[in-house]
This record gives structure tokens, C-alpha cells and sequence, in this order.
């Protein structure tokens, strides 16, 4: 399961970012350091900003930053990360964010399933101030009801 | 019916976008066939569809369609999703 575990290393909490291309490569970061995937999936993430705009904050305060499964993805994973002080991404109802997912994934299908997951979690609106305001990487856990 | 989720990649926000909108189809009680898909290959999977749901930045790229082009704010709020979608099935 996509969503089985949540390392420590995949959680980084009142980050610093100064705009929101600092905060995607945080998750990038964490995607690394947990063993999901090699650096330049960060680059990836942003292209796909770049590319396509604002669209992954897809809620209010919440950015779903990923790319396509390919060679940069080394192992299914999520990061979460959570910003001291919110950036705007551009967005014209959901700025300023002030937690930014990443996600990986090794095939579109696992992606699908771990999407799915987290919509079960997040269509309960205060799961993201939840989560801004986490200050233990287990409060994290607890609210995505994930495992270490 | 057929309805279309479009995103960049067509796996991560159109994903959401399709899981919530059967959640409120579900509880509308309308039959419908929905598929996530990127915005590269709106024109060949859209062709015949009759809804196509997606965030402000594709409207325009989305081109000539006969669908109903639906923008969704929060894509985990199936309130919203439920009134867009109820407003264009009329």
C-alpha cells in the first residue's frame, strides 16, 4: 500500500521557504531522504508547475505537488511538509499554502490508489489546518492515519 | 454518461477529482463512466464526453469540446462538486 508507512525522514514541520519553489523542493528533500526518489524528482515537481500552472493547490492551504512515475522515482512515498510561514503558489482561490505534499509514485495505478487514499483524508476540511498546525511528526501520522 | 478529470499529469489532482466527483454522483444516484486524463490528451479522450471537470489553468487549453467544462475551486469539497455537477445535468 502506497500509504503503509511514514517515516520520520518524510515529515519536515515548520519549515522555512521563501517562495514556493523552496517549498516543493523541501518535499523533494524529504522524498530523497525517505528513499522514494532521487533529487532531480524536485526539479520534475516544479516543471510540472512551470508547465501547468498553480492548479496542485488543490484546496485551500494545500499543495499536491508531484510528477509521473518514471526513472527519478525509486519507491511509492509521500512527504509532508509544513511552512512556518505560508507561500503563495499563484493560485487564484487557495494561496497562500501552508502544507505542501509530495508524492511518488513508481506506476499511474499505485498513484490512482494512493490519490484515493488521500481523498478520504482531506474531504475533511480541517484535516489540512490539522496538519499546518502538527507539531510531532506522530500528530502527523495520527491525523493522516498512517503509520511509521 | 461520460465524464472526464483533467490535470497536468492526469494521476494526481484529476485522481482526486475523480474519486470525489463517483462519491457525489453515488450519492446523486447518476450513472456515469469517469476517467482521469491529462491535458495533452484532452482532445482524443474527451471527444465524447459530456462533462469534463478541471481547475481554472486548463479551461483554455482545453479548446473546442461539446462537453460542459466544469471548474473546480476545492477538490475535496464534494459540496462544491455536487452543486457544479447537479447545475450541469440539469
Amino acid at each position: 500500500m502506497p500509504l503503509s508507512q511514514l517515516p520520520e525522514s518524510a515529515i519536515d514541520l515548520g519549515a522555512n521557504a521563501a517562495d514556493w519553489r523552496a517549498a516543493v523542493r523541501l518535499a523533494g528533500a524529504a522524498l530523497v531522504e525517505s528513499g522514494s526518489t532521487n533529487p532531480g524528482y524536485a526539479d520534475e515537481m516544479i516543471r510540472m508547475i512551470e508547465e501547468h500552472g498553480p492548479y496542485v493547490v488543490i484546496a485551500p492551504g494545500l499543495a499536491l505537488a508531484h510528477a509521473r512515475p518514471g526513472s527519478e522515482v525509486l519507491a511509492d512515498g509521500l512527504a509532508v511538509v509544513t511552512l512556518a510561514t505560508p507561500v503563495s503558489f499563484g493560485h487564484p482561490h487557495n494561496d497562500p499554502v501552508s502544507v505542501v505534499l509530495g508524492l511518488a509514485s513508481t506506476h499511474a495505478g499505485v498513484h490512482l490508489a494512493t490519490i484515493a487514499e488521500l481523498a478520504n483524508i482531506f474531504n475533511d476540511s480541517s484535516a489540512v489546518s490539522e496538519l499546518a498546525g502538527a507539531t510531532t511528526a506522530a500528530e502527523v501520522r495520527d491525523i493522516l492515519g498512517i503509520p511509521a | 454518461m461520460k465524464i472526464i478529470t483533467i490535470c497536468g499529469a492526469g494521476i494526481g489532482s484529476s485522481g482526486i477529482l475523480k474519486v470525489n466527483a463517483e462519491r457525489v454522483l453515488g450519492r446523486l444516484g447518476v450513472e456515469a463512466e469517469v476517467t482521469a486524463a491529462d491535458i495533452a490528451s484532452v482532445a482524443s479522450v474527451a471527444a465524447d464526453a459530456q462533462v469534463i471537470l478541471t481547475s481554472a489553468e486548463f479551461v483554455d487549453r482545453i479548446g473546442k469540446t461539446f462537453a460542459d467544462v466544469i471548474v473546480i475551486e476545492n477538490f475535496f469539497d464534494t459540496a462544491e462538486i455536487s452543486r457544479k455537477l447537479e447545475a450541469a445535468l440539469g
